[in-house]
């Protein structure tokens, strides 16, 4: 069997993502968390009386808050599964990588389970963040330097 | 109205996530890392507060927003500090997300048990 003949058998067999129908879904439930985060952001500054950092701040550790207990809760791997992108490029998809590896090495123990693993999957992101930001504020101030 | 710039700006960041899910190899923890990089990559050339003027909360949710507080705490440390504030500060803004991610969900790992 040639390779492009074996391809489009291979190609058949996928099972075809309705991919439109999970970008509307994803666009739609970001759009939804972005809001919230305005309203917490507005809702926070008016009531504790907080400059816009603190709001903000405030606002991140709720979301987090949402997506442990959630996680915790075990609704919030279906909503992952349902709305894909759109729970897990916002910072709700942070804290369910970090609570779901928590959870899941818990029975190897409190040091190699729970210390070891924390930032098994969520790791990644703050990495190669601390990396990046630190090389890109490097060119930018050596350019600074320059110019 | 900046309520509907907000729906629009997190919309359309998830939007193309989920494009490049579907359509290339990439896992979900290749996207995210990804748009971190993205997001310092933003705020290194002083876009990102822009966008979070026009959206407000709607550009401090996705995670684009962590790579943009870790540049931004950098260079606004740098601006005081001199070269040695790169390091110093890098973690000023985004310390309070990670402190309380790790509290959370360590406290709740001790309350809840996993789900298969």
């Amino acid at each position: 069997m040639k390779k492009a003949e074996y391809k489009k058998i291979v190609k058949r067999h996928t099972p075809k993502e309705e991919r439109l129908k999970n970008s509307i879904i994803a666009f739609i439930v970001g759009g939804f968390l972005g809001v919230i985060g305005h309203f917490l952001l507005e809702l926070y500054s008016a009531a504790f009386n907080v400059s816009s950092a603190s709001a903000s701040a405030l606002m991140i550790v709720t979301l987090i808050f949402l997506g442990c207990l959630l996680t915790g809760l075990g609704f919030f791997d279906e909503w992952v599964h349902f709305s894909k992108a759109g729970l897990f490029i916002p910072i709700t998809g942070f804290a369910h990588a970090m609570m779901s590896a928590t959870l899941e090495y818990k029975k190897e123990g409190m040091v190699t389970g729970i210390g070891a693993n924390m930032f098994k999957l969520a790791g990644s992101v703050i990495i190669f963040g601390v990396v990046s930001a630190f090389t890109f504020c490097l060119i930018r101030v050596t350019l600074g330097c320059f110019i | 109205m900046i309520y509907l710039n907000a729906f629009l700006f997190c919309g359309f960041i998830c939007l193309i996530g989920q494009i490049i899910l579907d359509n290339t190899k990439l896992t979900a923890g290749h996207i995210t890392t990804m748009f971190v990089v993205i997001g310092a990559l933003l705020d290194s050339m002083s876009i990102y507060d822009r966008f979070i003027l026009w959206a407000g909360g709607g550009a401090m949710v996705p995670i684009t927003s962590f790579g943009h507080l870790l540049s931004h705490a950098a260079m606004a440390s740098y601006n005081d500090n001199g070269m040695i504030g790169l390091l110093s500060g890098l973690f000023d803004l985004t310390a309070t997300g990670i402190t309380s991610a790790i509290i959370i969900s360590f406290f709740m790992s001790l309350i809840f048990k996993p789900n298969n």
